[in-house]
C-alpha cells in the first residue's frame, strides 16, 4: 500500500499543516483529517496486529466500522486507550500507538502464534485453559489485550444533557436532512445529530434541487438544532434517545464529552448503511478496505490510498469508487461475482472488468503486491484467471443497514433478499424510518424517502384540521439503472482461510467448527465463535457470519436470525457515563452546621449515613483508642460535648397528628403530654424494627420526631407513604426540619456547672428526664431537651443551624469536652443501647430486643402489629439481645464473632457479637450480640470465634453501666 | 426512560419517580386476620405481565403517590390518577 496525498480535493485544508506522531515518528496530516486519513496519506500500512493469530493488520474502513484501527491516542492530557482511528480528528501534538504487537507492530513475536492457527480454532482457549483459567488468563490477556488505561485521574470535565424536542432526526445524510427539513417547515422544534464533524453531502458530490449537494444541505438544516460528533448509541423507552457528543477541540475547563438524553416525540432514524465486505483467502492482508471507505478518503481527505487497485463486488456501488479513483490517476481492475454488471460498466472506461469473478487469493508481506482473480466457483488457490499486481483491494458485498437503533427501540426486522439485508420491519414507538436504513439505494430515493418521514413526523404532531407547509421533494438526477446484486458469501476453497470477523480473528471454518459442534443458533455461535462481540460490534461481519452459518445449516437468512442489537451502538467514554457524578460529587456527604468547629479541633471526620461527622478529636501524638478511651472517660466524670445536629427533625402537625403517629409506632404516642420526650420503635408492616428514635409532643397537634440520621428520608417517606396511600382522610403533614437546627449535647456529672454558664429563660431545674421545653437560648430561639444516649445526665440544646458554630466555641469554652461517634458508641455500648442495623438487622423484632412492655400496653392497631404475633414470631429459640463478658477482660473480639455452645450434645453457632469496645467506665472489654434464646442463657459459658482465635466468654445482660439509671434521673 | 405523567405536575422523566408496585389492601381488623391472609397481604404479589395497576411517587417532585396503569411488558403508559379519599385498594 502506497498510500498518498492528492494535490487537490477534499474537505481538508492544505494551508494548515497539523504535526503529529505515529510511533513516535512525526508526521504532518491537514486540519480536517482524521488521524487514519493522515496516516494513510502518510504511507502506514500496519496499524496493529490481530487479537488472536498477531497478524499484521490495516485500516480497513472510513467510520464507526473500523475492525483494525483501534489506537492508544494522546493529545494533551487526554488520553484514549482504545481511540477508533477512523473517527479521531486529527490535533496538533497528537501522539498515537499501536496498542498491539510487541516489540512493534512491525515485529511480533507472537507472530508464530499465527504458524500455529490450525491448532487454535474457535474455542480452543476455552476448551484447554478451562481447568486454571485464572492461572493462564494474565498471560493471554498480554497477549491479546487492548489499549491499557491510564490510573491517573482523567482531568477532562464531563457533563450530562437533556434535551426535549418534537422531532429528533438521527443521521445527518442525504435522508436525515430531508428529514429535517420538511419537519422543521411546520414550525416544529428538530434536532438532528451525526456522528461525523462534517455530513457526507459536504465531499460526496452531486447535485440537489438544482444545486450542489454542499449547499443544498446547508439550506436544508435552517432551523434545526444540529449537534454533529455526536453517536445516538442507545434508543430507550418512551422515546428517548442517548447521545453522546465529543467535544475534542473543548478548552480545558470545559466539557469535554457530553451525555444528550434526548427526549423525542418524534424520531426519524436515518442512520444509513455500512458496507460489508466480499469474503476471500488472505482477506485480511493491511490493503484490503471497504470500497466505500476508498471513495471516501479520497473524495473527504484527498487521500489515494493505493496505485492500483482490484476492486471485488457484488453490486453497482463499488463502480462510483472505481470511476473515483481512475479519475484520480488509479489503475484500476475489477472483478465482479455477476456474469454482468449491466450499464453500470459505462462509468469505468479504462478500466479491465473481470465478470463471474472474485479475489482467490492475495499474496505480499506486511500487505499486498497482487490479488489472484479467478472463477466465484473455484474450488482450488491454483484455478486463478489472472494475477494482477496492485495494493489495495476494494471491497463491496452490499449495503448493510444500520438497524442497531431501530432494533433497540423494540423494533422487529425482516430480511430481504432484494436488498440482501435486514430492514427495518414493525415499529414500537413514535419513529419513521427512511434512506439507505429503509433500503433507499441512490440520492433520490434517499431524499424522497426522508422527505417523507419528516413530513411523517410533523403530520403526527400537527393539531386536527391544519395543514401541512407546501414544501416540494427535493430532488436529485437518479442514479442508471441497476444490475441487482448477486448474494456471495464465501470462495469455496478448502482450508482457505478467510475471514469474517476481523478484529476477533474469526474465520470462515471457524463457523464451520461452530456448526459441526451444534452451536448453530445465532446466539451460540456469536459466543462460541466471538464473531461480532469485539469492540466494532460486528458492523462489517455480522451478516456476513449469519449467511455462512445459514448456508451451513441450510435455512435461510432470514430463518436462522439475527443476534440482538443492544446499546451501546459504538464505544461510549466511561467519563462521558459519570458526568459529574464522580469524586466528592458521587454521593455528596452532608456537613454539620459547625463543621468549621470540628475542624479547627482537628476532628477526624469519617462518613456516617450520609453526614460527615467527628469521629473523635485525637489530641497530640494520641492513637484513635486513647482517644476514643479518653473522650468515654471525661464523659462519664466530667463533661462532654457533642453534635447531634445530624440527628432527624421531623415536624408533624395537624388535628390528626396524635391518632396518625399511633397508627404508625410500636409505643403509644397519643397519651404523651405536650412537653415531654417518649424513646420509641417504628417497625415496618413485617414487623422488623426498621428505627428507633424519641418522639417529642410540643403541643396538642405538633410533635418532632427524632430518627437516627441515617433513617430520616426513610422514615419521613414512609408517613407519607401510610398518609397518603393508606390514611388519606386523617389531617397531618410532615416536614423535615433536620437541616435548621444546630443540636448539641451536655452532659455528665458536670453538666450542671456548664449550663449555669448558658443564657437561656427555659428552667433547668423543673426539667424532667424526657421533658422538652422551648425558649430563648444566648438570646436566639432555642429548645432543650433532656434525653440521654450516655446514660450520663444529658441536655440537648437546639438553636438555629446559623448559630450552631457560635453555641458550639460557647459550651466548648465553658468546658465541655467535645467527644465524637466512636466514642459515644462506646458510651452507649456501656449503657446497653442499641444501635439499628449495628445490633439489628432484617429479622429483628421489638421482643428480641427485650421491648415487649410498650406492646402490652397499646390497644389500637399499628405498622407491624399483627406480624408480631405470627408463629415466627413467637417462636421461643428467636434470637435475643444480651450482652458478653470476654472471660480475658483484656481481650476485644470483633464484630461478627460467632458464639458457640454444646445443645442437645451438638456444639453449634447460638448468634454472634454485634458490638464489641473497651469499656473505660468498666474497665474492661464488653460485647453486645445476639444470641439464640440469650435472655434464658444468662449466666452460661460460650466459646467465642474470632478468625482463628478460640476463647470463652459469659452470657449477661446487655447493661454494663449504671443498670439502675440513677445517674439519667439525679 | 419512561416518561410518566404525575397527576399534579405532568410527564416527567422516569428518574424523577419511585416505583410502590402493586396496589395492596390492608386487611383490618389486623388482629382477626389469619396468619396465612396476613402473609398473603405481606408477600404475594400477582407479577402481572402486560397492563397493570400500579403506584408510583413522584418523590424528586411534588411527592405525590398516585396510581398508574403501564403495560409490564411494553412500557408502554396509559393513565394515571390521584388517590382518592378514600383506601387505596378499595
Amino acid at each position: 500500500m502506497t498510500g498518498r496525498r492528492l494535490s487537490e480535493g477534499g474537505l481538508i485544508d492544505r494551508a494548515r499543516p497539523v504535526g503529529f506522531t505515529w510511533q513516535g515518528r512525526s508526521l504532518s496530516g491537514y486540519a480536517g483529517d482524521s488521524l487514519a486519513s493522515a496516516l494513510l496519506a502518510n504511507g502506514v500500512r500496519v496499524v496493529g496486529r490481530s487479537f488472536k493469530y498477531h497478524r499484521p493488520r490495516g485500516i480497513f474502513a472510513a467510520g464507526v466500522e473500523e475492525p483494525n484501527a483501534i489506537l492508544d491516542v494522546t493529545v494533551g492530557a487526554t488520553h484514549d486507550p482504545n481511540a477508533r482511528a477512523t473517527l479521531v480528528e486529527l490535533r496538533e501534538g497528537m501522539a498515537a500507538r499501536a496498542i498491539s504487537g510487541w516489540p512493534s507492530v512491525g515485529v511480533d513475536v507472537f507472530q508464530a502464534l499465527d504458524l500455529l492457527h490450525r491448532f487454535i480454532p474457535a474455542g480452543f482457549y476455552y476448551k484447554t485453559f478451562m481447568p486454571g483459567w485464572e492461572r493462564f488468563e494474565p498471560a493471554i490477556r498480554q497477549m491479546a489485550g487492548l489499549g491499557t488505561a491510564r490510573i491517573t485521574p482523567d482531568p477532562r470535565r464531563f457533563e450530562t444533557r437533556h434535551a426535549e424536542v418534537d422531532v429528533l432526526v438521527v443521521g445527518g445524510g442525504a435522508a436525515g436532512l430531508a428529514a429535517a427539513r420538511a419537519a422543521v417547515a411546520s414550525n416544529v422544534s428538530v434536532m438532528l445529530v451525526d456522528e461525523n464533524p462534517v455530513g457526507p453531502l459536504q465531499w460526496s458530490g452531486g447535485v440537489i434541487d438544482g444545486m450542489p449537494a454542499a449547499d443544498w444541505a446547508e439550506e436544508a438544516v435552517k432551523g434545526v438544532a444540529v449537534l454533529s460528533r455526536a453517536t445516538a448509541f442507545a434508543y430507550q423507552d418512551h422515546n428517548t434517545v442517548a447521545v453522546m457528543e465529543r467535544r475534542a477541540d473543548a478548552a480545558e475547563g470545559w466539557a469535554a464529552d457530553r451525555l444528550w438524553s434526548v427526549k423525542a416525540r418524534q424520531v426519524v432514524l436515518a442512520t444509513g448503511a455500512i458496507e460489508r465486505p466480499l469474503v476471500f483467502p488472505l482477506n485480511d492482508r493491511p490493503g484490503v478496505m471497504l470500497a466505500s471507505a476508498v471513495h471516501r478518503y479520497l473524495a473527504q481527505y484527498g487521500v489515494l490510498v493505493g496505485a492500483e487497485v482490484v476492486i471485488v463486488a457484488n453490486n453497482d456501488t463499488a463502480y462510483g469508487t472505481a470511476a473515483a479513483l481512475l479519475a484520480a490517476g488509479a489503475k484500476v481492475t475489477i472483478a465482479d461475482v455477476r456474469p454482468d454488471p449491466g450499464p453500470v460498466a459505462a462509468l469505468v472506461a479504462g478500466a479491465r472488468i473481470y465478470p463471474a469473478s472474485t479475489v482467490i487469493g492475495t499474496g505480499g508481506p506486511f500487505g499486498i503486491i497482487y490479488a489472484d482473480i479467478g472463477p466465484v466457483d473455484a474450488t482450488r488457490s491454483d484455478q486463478l484467471t489472472a494475477r494482477v499486481p496492485c495494493d489495495i483491494v476494494a471491497t463491496s458485498g452490499g449495503w448493510t443497514p444500520s438497524v442497531h437503533l431501530f432494533s433497540q427501540s423494540g423494533g422487529k426486522l425482516r430480511w430481504d433478499d432484494g436488498a440482501s439485508a435486514f430492514l427495518p420491519g414493525a415499529g414500537r414507538q413514535s419513529q419513521h424510518v427512511a434512506g439507505a436504513l429503509a433500503g433507499a439505494n441512490d440520492l433520490a430515493s434517499c431524499l424522497m424517502s426522508g422527505h417523507e418521514a419528516g413530513r411523517n413526523a410533523a403530520a403526527a404532531l400537527r393539531e386536527a384540521g391544519k395543514r401541512a407547509p407546501r414544501l416540494t421533494v427535493p430532488r436529485a438526477e437518479a442514479a442508471p439503472v441497476a444490475t441487482p446484486l448477486r448474494p456471495y458469501w464465501f470462495v469455496p476453497i478448502a482450508g482457505a482461510r478467510q475471514w469474517l470477523d476481523f478484529q476477533n480473528d474469526v474465520t470462515v471454518a471457524d463457523v464451520g467448527l461452530a456448526a459441526a459442534e451444534n452451536f448453530q443458533s445465532v446466539e451460540h455461535l456469536k459466543r462460541y465463535t466471538t464473531l461480532g462481540m469485539a469492540t466494532d460490534q460486528g458492523k462489517t461481519s455480522n451478516v456476513n457470519g449469519l449467511a455462512v452459518m445459514a448456508g451451513l445449516t441450510g435455512r435461510g437468512i432470514g430463518e436462522a436470525g439475527t443476534t440482538t442489537f443492544r446499546p451501546p451502538y459504538a464505544p461510549v467514554s466511561l467519563g462521558a457515563l459519570a458526568g459529574q457524578r464522580h469524586g466528592s460529587l458521587y454521593a455528596p456527604l452532608r456537613q454539620l452546621p459547625a463543621h468549621a468547629e470540628h475542624r479547627a479541633l482537628f476532628a477526624e471526620m469519617r462518613e456516617y449515613g450520609g453526614w460527615e461527622r467527628p469521629a473523635f478529636y485525637p489530641q497530640f501524638r494520641e492513637d484513635p483508642p486513647r482517644t476514643i478511651a479518653r473522650e468515654a472517660a471525661m464523659v462519664r466524670t466530667e463533661a462532654g460535648l457533642f453534635d447531634g445536629s445530624s440527628l432527624g427533625k421531623i415536624e408533624v402537625q395537624g388535628p390528626d397528628a396524635a391518632a396518625f403517629l399511633n397508627l404508625m409506632y410500636y409505643n403509644e404516642v397519643a397519651n404523651l403530654k405536650p412537653g415531654r420526650l417518649r424513646y420509641v420503635l417504628l417497625l415496618r408492616e413485617s414487623g422488623i424494627v426498621l428505627d428507633d428514635g424519641v418522639v417529642a409532643r410540643l403541643a396538642e397537634d405538633r410533635y418532632l420526631l427524632s430518627p437516627s440520621s441515617s433513617h430520616t428520608a426513610g422514615v419521613l417517606a414512609m408517613l407519607e407513604q401510610w398518609h397518603q396511600t393508606e390514611y388519606p382522610a386523617m389531617q397531618v403533614s410532615f416536614h423535615d426540619v433536620t437541616a435548621a437546627w444546630a443540636t448539641f449535647a451536655v452532659c455528665g456529672p458536670r453538666v450542671g456547672d456548664i449550663l449555669a454558664k448558658v443564657e437561656t429563660d427555659i428552667s433547668l431545674a423543673t426539667l424532667p428526664h424526657m421533658g422538652i421545653a422551648s425558649g430563648t437560648i444566648m438570646g436566639v430561639p432555642g429548645r432543650i431537651a433532656r434525653v440521654s444516649f450516655t446514660g450520663e445526665r444529658s441536655y440537648e440544646l437546639s438553636v438555629p443551624a446559623g448559630y450552631g458554630p457560635a453555641l458550639w466555641r460557647h459550651l466548648l469554652a465553658q468546658g465541655a469536652a467535645p467527644y465524637g461517634i466512636e466514642s459515644l458508641s462506646v458510651l452507649r455500648a456501656e449503657k446497653g443501647y442499641i444501635l439499628i442495623g449495628t445490633d439489628t438487622d432484617g429479622l429483628t423484632l421489638p421482643e428480641d430486643l427485650g421491648m415487649s412492655g410498650p406492646l402490652r400496653a397499646k390497644k389500637v392497631d399499628f405498622v407491624g402489629r399483627r406480624s408480631l404475633a405470627t408463629p415466627d414470631a413467637l417462636r421461643a429459640d428467636r434470637r435475643q439481645f444480651v450482652g458478653l463478658l470476654p472471660d480475658d477482660p483484656g481481650f476485644v473480639p470483633a464484630v461478627g464473632t460467632h458464639a458457640a455452645m454444646m445443645v442437645d450434645g451438638v456444639r453449634r453457632s447460638l448468634g454472634w457479637i454485634t458490638t464489641s469496645a473497651h469499656s473505660p467506665a468498666t474497665g474492661r472489654s464488653i460485647c453486645l450480640g445476639m444470641i439464640e434464646g440469650g435472655r434464658a442463657r444468662i449466666g452460661q459459658s460460650v466459646s467465642l470465634f474470632d478468625r482463628g482465635r478460640v476463647s470463652r466468654a459469659t452470657i449477661c445482660s446487655p447493661v454494663f453501666h449504671d443498670a439502675a439509671g440513677d445517674k439519667l434521673h439525679g | 426512560m419512561l416518561s410518566i405523567p404525575c397527576p399534579f405536575c405532568g410527564p416527567r422523566g422516569e428518574h424523577e419517580f419511585q416505583w410502590g408496585g402493586e396496589p395492596v389492601t390492608r386487611p383490618v381488623p389486623a388482629s382477626e386476620v389469619s396468619d396465612a391472609r396476613w402473609a398473603n397481604y405481606l408477600y404475594l404479589r400477582t407479577n402481572t405481565k402486560g397492563r397493570d395497576r400500579e403506584l408510583w411517587c413522584h418523590a424528586g417532585g411534588c411527592g405525590q403517590w398516585f396510581t398508574m396503569e403501564r403495560d409490564t411488558m411494553t412500557h408502554e403508559v396509559f393513565e394515571s390518577a390521584q388517590i382518592s379519599l378514600g383506601r387505596i385498594g378499595a
